[in-house]
């Protein structure tokens, strides 16, 4: 039969299905079951009530603990034992766990995997409240927004081969075909290129370092003023907490500054980007905001209108300018959503895989955990070690899907 | 010098003009009331002299200051909100402060000027809640103790009770005419669409209809020589009773006029001009109608359609010959009158109206002849 056919009955087996079992399952409960006849009718009427919604929830509970429950009690198991030559298996208790532990490309997937973590969901997150603010109240913004939701269609494989093109070196002397190099090879020792290549970067760079420092100061203002308003103890913990780690990450960020300031480029040279070890993971990360920016757009633009009109011209009134408007009156108004895009991303960013699959397959140092578990799974056929990573990663997402949840829930309400 | 200047103020939204050309003069500390039809401009107007419109065209001027440019936050005005517009992430104490910390005003000003807001408004036990911890009355004292808190030379109002329930509305106010009364020298410019509140507040209404001032005067003067049938059946409820009737003689002192459905009036107008044969209207409102005695003139008669006994006034609606509606009466005390029966009603000349032709009050018009 011709595949399209094939997936045509598919749906419509699929589809015709879950209608049949919805509207038989119903008819069987009310008229054969708990008839609304007879003595007992209004009885029956009651206890058909109370067992439709487990009726209609089974097919969903009966999925999702064949699909995911049953997967992750047997992921457990697996990550516990060992293969036994010739058939079988032995528990080994947490010897897989020490295994991994003890191997340096699991910490580097550990890292590369912390940096995406810190750095694709604040890209995205910020990228989309910029562009949903900005084309909020343009003529054209309709169409910015289309162009800039569209990598969202785009599968992650396919946005890897774009950015690879992108990427692409060839021998110098050859016109380049990928872009970065094209431009690249258009700089040359001078004036302008410090200005594009160090000044700016390095401008950037203390930018990105103040925010975070203003960041952190308003996360520590409550704690050292001790504002008797302020939270109790364990958000006080929490906030000083994260405020060490913009700390942190200011350090890190200003560090990186004298390198980017003397050391020497290579111009003239096509450079493989990809393995420049270290950036090379923000080439990678490159392709996951440029994807997630669409997302957090359309979501943080609906909830930029949502934002009653009167509160911005009563702020309007008040004095405040464009800046005071955005940071001080909208963007709070939004914490809430703003926090279910990050977390959202956050958990998709832990579960990477295809971009890195594609594009390095882990090499040069950009190694992350889900494609190293990959490497243990189903190239070195370790279901051991395998399994172990796929319980971290689970570990490392619950929490964050556990807050997701709650915000969007606070959200709804 | 008037405080607020209006001067053919034009507003339109791309093709479609809502204001046509607005003169008006406010005095310093005066409390102007905009009431009008929901629709008539009320708001776009009062968002104008916020600034939060541009004007299409004409001049404004506070304190002989053309402002027509100049953003809201340095016109010396403030605007309450029907909807509240607190800042739901900040607190009460921070909603107040808000302006004068982004005009960077010292903690220890913004803190005197918040905590005496807030007594006015007996807010103290709230400082630190947010806006959604409060109920809507508290919140319309929030959002008055803010516009408070900017000092301003006129405060804005747009509809500030819509959202209250009656008792608290009634409450509220009162605490606003309150809160007037302790301000002498700001001015207060006040929108809604209930007369009411028009009525009790105002030291001038401005009716609006359609974009257009239709009159501005004293809440006595409308009730009692409304310009035109507009503001004549809008002011005062129930509405003006309006008779299509005949003018049948015209002295220099009075109009006498045959009423439809048989009756008779004689208005007292002086220097009317002569419109002998001409249709006009006739209007009496409900309040001023009361049962003819022996020998005295019928102005209205008919049958009684119903009587409505609400304790301290009884309502008759009256049906007359040849006029679609009944006419309706408020009798005060308890009348007790069989339905269907003939009633025959009459009014003092002086609470008489008569509009000609276009509309307009002969009485207000004939006057503003003379004073030419
Ligand atoms: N932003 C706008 N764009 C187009 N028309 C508007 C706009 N705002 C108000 N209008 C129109 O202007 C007229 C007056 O509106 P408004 O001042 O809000 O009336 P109200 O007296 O009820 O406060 C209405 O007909 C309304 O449709
Ligand atoms: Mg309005």
């Amino acid at each position: 039969m011709n595949p399209a056919l094939q997936g045509l009955l598919t749906i419509i087996v699929g589809v015709g299905g879950c209608v049949g079992y919805f509207y038989f399952s119903n008819q069987l409960l009310d008229r054969v079951i708990f008839p609304a006849r007879g003595p007992n009718a209004g009885v029956n009427i009651n206890r058909a009530n109370q067992v439709r919604p487990w009726l209609f929830l089974f097919p969903a509970i009966f999925a999702l603990g064949l699909y995911l429950a049953y997967p992750v009690v047997e992921t457990l198991r697996l990550s516990l034992t060992d293969r036994v030559a010739g058939g079988g298996y032995d528990w080994v208790g947490l010897a897989n766990y020490t295994q991994m532990f003890n191997e340096p490309k699991f910490w580097e997937a550990m890292r590369n995997n912390m940096l995406w973590l810190i750095v694709v969901p604040a890209a995205a997150t910020a990228f989309g409240l910029l562009a949903a603010q900005l084309t909020d109240r343009i003529a054209w913004g309709n169409v910015a927004k289309s162009l800039i939701f569209m990598p969202m269609a785009i599968s992650f494989v396919g946005a890897s081969v774009i950015w690879k093109l992108v990427y692409d070196s060839r021998p110098a002397g050859q016109d380049q075909i990928g872009v970065l190099n094209a431009v690249w090879m258009a700089f040359e020792p001078g004036l302008w290129s410090t200005i594009v290549l160090r000044i700016l970067p390095a401008l950037l760079i203390v930018g990105f370092a103040a925010a975070v420092a203003y960041g952190a100061w308003l996360l520590a203002k409550p704690i050292i003023e001790r504002d008797d308003r302020g939270p109790g103890m364990l958000a006080a913990g929490l906030r000083g907490a994260v405020a060490l780690l913009f700390v942190w990450l200011i350090w890190e960020s200003v560090s990186t500054l004298p390198g980017l300031l003397t050391s020497e480029l290579p111009y003239g040279e096509p450079q493989n980007w990809l393995t420049i070890s270290f950036w090379n993971n923000f080439f990678l990360m490159v392709v996951l905001i440029w994807i997630q920016t669409g997302f957090a757009m359309v979501i943080l633009s609906a909830a930029l209108r949502g934002i009653p009109e009167e509160t911005v011209e009563a702020a309007i009134i008040d004095g405040a300018g464009p800046f005071d408007l955005f940071f001080r009156i909208k963007v709070p108004q939004i914490m809430g959503t703003i926090l279910v895009v990050w977390t959202t991303i956050t958990i998709l960013v832990l579960k990477i895989f295809d971009i890195v699959f594609a594009m390095t397959n882990g090499q040069w140092e950009t190694q992350v955990l889900a494609n190293y578990m990959y490497d243990k799974l189903f190239r070195a056929n370790d279901w051991g070690v395998g399994s172990a990573g796929a319980m971290v990663i689970m570990l490392l997402v619950t929490p964050i899907l556990v807050w997701n949840v709650y915000n969007a829930r606070k959200e709804m309400r | 010098m008037a405080d607020l200047k209006l001067t053919k103020i034009v507003k339109a939204y791309g093709d479609v003009e809502v204001l046509h050309g607005i003169d008006l003069d406010i005095k310093r500390g005066e409390f102007i009331v905009f009431v009008g039809p929901s629709g008539c401009g009320k708001s776009t107007l009062l968002r104008t002299i916020a600034g939060l419109e541009r004007i299409t065209g004409g001049t404004m001027e506070i304190d002989g200051r053309v402002v027509n440019d100049i953003p809201p936050s340095e016109r010396g005005i403030a605007m309450v909100f029907q909807t509240y517009a607190l800042y739901p992430h900040m607190t009460v104490y921070d909603n107040m402060a808000f302006g004068m910390r982004l005009a960077k005003k010292s903690k220890q000003e913004i803190d005197e000027r918040v905590k005496s807001a807030a007594s006015i408004l007996q807010l103290e036990p709230y400082l630190n809640r947010l806006p959604k911890a409060l109920s809507g009355g508290q919140r319309q004292r929030v959002a008055i103790g803010r516009a408070i808190c900017r000092d301003p030379k006129v405060f804005l109002f747009d509809e500030p009770l819509s959202n209250l329930d009656a008792a608290l509305r009634v409450a509220t106010r009162i605490e606003i005419a309150k809160l007037n009364e302790s301000m002498p020298d700001t001015t207060m410019i006040y929108v809604t669409h209930d007369q009411i509140e028009a009525m009790t507040l105002a030291d001038r209404i401005v009716v609006l209809r359609d974009g257009y001032v239709e009159q501005v005067g004293p809440p006595m003067e409308l009730y009692h020589r409304p310009a035109n049938l507009f503001v004549a059946q809008f002011i005062g409820s129930p509405a003006m009773n309006i008779m299509e009737s005949v003018v049948t003689a015209a002295s220099s002192s009075e109009v006498a006029v045959d009423v439809e459905g048989g009756g008779k009036a004689v208005v007292p107008i002086a220097g009317a001009p002569s419109l002998k044969g001409h249709p006009v209207k006739l209007g009496v409102r409900p309040e001023d109608l009361r049962i003819a005695g022996e020998g005295e003139q019928t102005i209205v008669s008919g049958k009684l359609d119903i009587a409505e006994a609400l304790g301290e006034v009884t309502l008759l609606y009256v049906n007359v010959e040849g006029h679609e509606e009944p006419i309706l009466a408020k009798l005060s005390g308890y009348v007790d009158i069989e339905r269907g029966s003939e009633i025959h009603l009459t009014a003092d000349a002086g609470d008489l109206h008569l509009f000609d032709g276009d509309g307009q009050s002969m009485l207000v018009e004939a006057e503003r002849k003379q004073a030419a």
